[in-house]
């Protein structure tokens, strides 16, 4: 559906239904208000960038539609259905799934495992057949080896699955984490920062990931950026918060000459 | 050299999922089973009764709290009091059914401890670390005194201790003074294979992975819809299962009775030493960390009359201590994450061989 090559200059608006929608939430931690009356609206198959300066509560946007945070107003519909109190396993049992700012990979773990864990909610077999490791347990972990494997292809880290991940370098260590949150095929993929620290190449990388990833499964994508080429390239929509607030919602483009964003990067002369 | 996977190609993820992928291991395995099973063959009654009976049920004990402390990260000061559960529950059981086989009681007491261990598990929801040990230092400390102070539990015996009464199983007694050290080798030894078998198959799996995803980063694993509460009081009953296991068998397949300061807070650190020194995290680390702690201080008491040096015994248990001191100390400055893990760094290093990567 959208054509090869299609981030030159932008890409082509994608319209599909709303998958989530948040509606005037406001989060605040005793006087400190995080978030106040935000509204915007994912919709599926799309990129969806949020960006804004340090502070903005980016990421404490991503923590309430996890369900870390309980916002003190407002709504939030994910597929339909407004849920007041989501718990973050609620939030995983939906199809959200997440990464984040600072590697949360198992850190003793190998790679292979730590996606493996990222299918513990489509795995079943009970605790007796788990025990002999013998019947559907081993069927079941043979047949989730497979889907795995499919993804350590899909990200090019075959030779590193039997390596613990606290040993890998941290761009391989975020490919990890990619790894972790698609092998729960998620509806919805919030991506805090996943490019934070890294050198051009590792950027471009990633880059390339989120976009296949978005084209071949079909993965709707929330993400956090700092870098603005790369928002600008990956996102069919921008939302910008400011101190809580949200101060713009567009297209690349429209925000790219929106003067309150411009005003809330560089500052405004008094 | 011996050590090599080449030419050991795996055609299906079933064989790549294995527990022992290479041939080697399996050989290995399967040696050191021939060994325990045919021991008490060659060895005399001391080494079976005083050292491999004791080293395996430590060894038990130590897997047991490895899964807690090692796989799923819950510090625990508790495992003796666990134990004791076991050892107490197995006794009134065998008591008040005294024609049920002994075995299959030994294995029920170990519900009774994983009922036990999961409601003093319950904190570990709110509070981790050190102040989670502290929490579980309250089981230790009560249990301890329900030990003492019901008579029910002891069958208000006047002497305050638990004797093992006499237990047959076709024929053979199994329990009691007049067991041969013999059977209950082979009855422990039975017991400790299929439950380590077991631990291994389910830290392998999903079980595993859930569990060591709570211990590595509990927020991820929230995310990746693990549930936090129920992951932890499973492993604190799985483990506390296993503990209470390993003190049924202590009492009834080796001591023959015990008083309540047998589960005191001392055991409890006897068991975490192991972990800690053997390797958390490493079911192969439970039993290394029980053979130094237990089996290397006997074995070197032994040591002078081997190099044919005539020692007074009180030196000669001083300079055990001394040496056991000192090899603690320098197994954890060459690798503080235990001697699993030297074990596993000098297969590493024979897999490459002679290369140095």
């Amino acid at each position: 559906m959208r054509a090869p090559g299609g981030s030159q200059g932008g890409r082509e608006a994608v319209a599909g239904d709303i998958l989530l929608s948040v509606e005037d939430v406001s989060l605040s931690f005793g006087g400190v208000k995080a978030v106040s009356g935000v509204s915007f609206d994912i919709r599926k198959g799309e990129i969806r960038a949020i960006i804004g300066p340090n502070g903005a509560g980016k990421t404490s946007m991503l923590n309430v539609i996890n369900g870390f945070y309980h916002p003190q107003q407002g709504r939030i519909t994910f597929k339909g259905e407004a849920r007041p109190r989501m718990r973050p396993h609620d939030a995983a049992h939906g199809g959200i799934a997440r990464t984040f700012q600072n590697v949360a990979l198992f850190r003793g773990m190998s790679a292979l495992d730590n996606i493996m864990a990222g299918r513990t909610l489509k795995m079943n077999a009970n605790f007796f057949w788990q025990m002999l490791r013998y019947g559907p347990a081993m069927r079941e972990e043979v047949e989730h080896r497979h889907k795995v494997e499919e993804i350590i292809d899909f990200l090019k880290i075959q030779e590193i699955r039997r390596t613990p991940v606290g040993r890998l370098p941290y761009g391989l260590q975020k490919r990890v984490e990619l790894g972790r949150a698609l092998a729960m095929e998620p509806e919805l993929l919030l991506l805090d920062e996943p490019m934070a620290g890294m050198n051009l190449e590792e950027k471009e990388d990633m880059s390339r990931y989120i976009l296949d990833m978005n084209d071949y499964f079909g993965t709707t994508v929330a993400l956090i950026e700092h870098d603005m080429g790369v928002v600008m390239d990956l996102s069919d929509r921008v939302v910008v918060l400011d101190h809580g607030i949200k101060i713009a919602d567009g297209t690349p483009d429209e925000i790219k000459g929106n003067q309150a964003v411009i005003d809330a990067y560089l500052g405004v002369a008094h | 050299m011996l050590y090599r996977e080449a030419g050991q190609f795996k055609t299906s993820y079933a064989s790549d999922q294995a527990i022992f992928p290479i041939l080697q291991d399996r050989i290995g395995i399967v040696v050191i089973l021939a060994v325990a099973f045919t021991l008490p063959l060659y060895a005399d009654d001391f080494i079976v009764n005083a050292v491999m009976i004791p080293f395996l049920i430590f060894s038990l004990a130590a897997i047991g709290l490895n899964l807690l402390t090692g796989y799923t990260g819950q510090l625990s000061l508790g495992t003796g009091a666990f134990m004791g559960v076991g050892a107490y529950a197995c006794y009134k059981l065998t008591t008040i059914w005294p024609d049920v086989n002994i075995i299959v009681w030994v294995v029920c007491s170990g519900f009774f401890s994983a009922a036990v261990g999961a409601v003093f598990g319950l904190p570990s929801l709110r509070i981790k670390g050190f102040y989670l040990a502290i929490a579980t230092l309250a089981a230790q400390f009560f249990l301890e005194w329900c030990f003492i102070r019901i008579p029910w539990l002891y069958n208000e015996n006047i002497s305050g201790a638990i004797e093992v009464p006499q237990r047959e199983l076709f024929n053979i007694i199994v329990t009691g003074p007049r067991a041969t050290a013999e059977t209950r080798y082979y009855v422990v030894l039975c017991l400790v294979v299929a439950m380590t078998w077991i631990a291994s198959n389910l830290m392998h799996g999903r079980i595993g992975r859930t569990w060591m995803a709570v211990r590595d980063m509990d927020i991820a694993a929230e995310l990746m819809g693990i549930r936090l509460l129920p992951t932890k009081l499973m492993a604190f009953a799985v483990s506390s299962f296993y503990c209470g296991v390993a003190g049924a068998l202590m009492v009834f397949l080796w001591y023959g009775g015990a008083e309540p300061a047998v589960f005191n807070i001392n055991q409890s650190f006897t068991i975490l030493f192991m972990i800690i020194i053997g390797g958390l995290g490493s079911l192969l680390g439970s039993f290394l960390g029980a053979a130094l702690i237990y089996v290397l201080p006997i074995a070197l008491r032994f040591g002078p009359e081997l190099l044919g040096l005539h020692m007074h015994a009180a030196t000669v248990e001083h300079v055990t201590f001394m040496v056991v001191g000192i090899l603690i100390i320098f197994f954890l400055i060459a690798e503080p994450a235990g001697l699993a893990r030297l074990w596993q760094i000098g297969k590493q290093k024979l897999r490459v061989w002679p290369f140095p990567y």
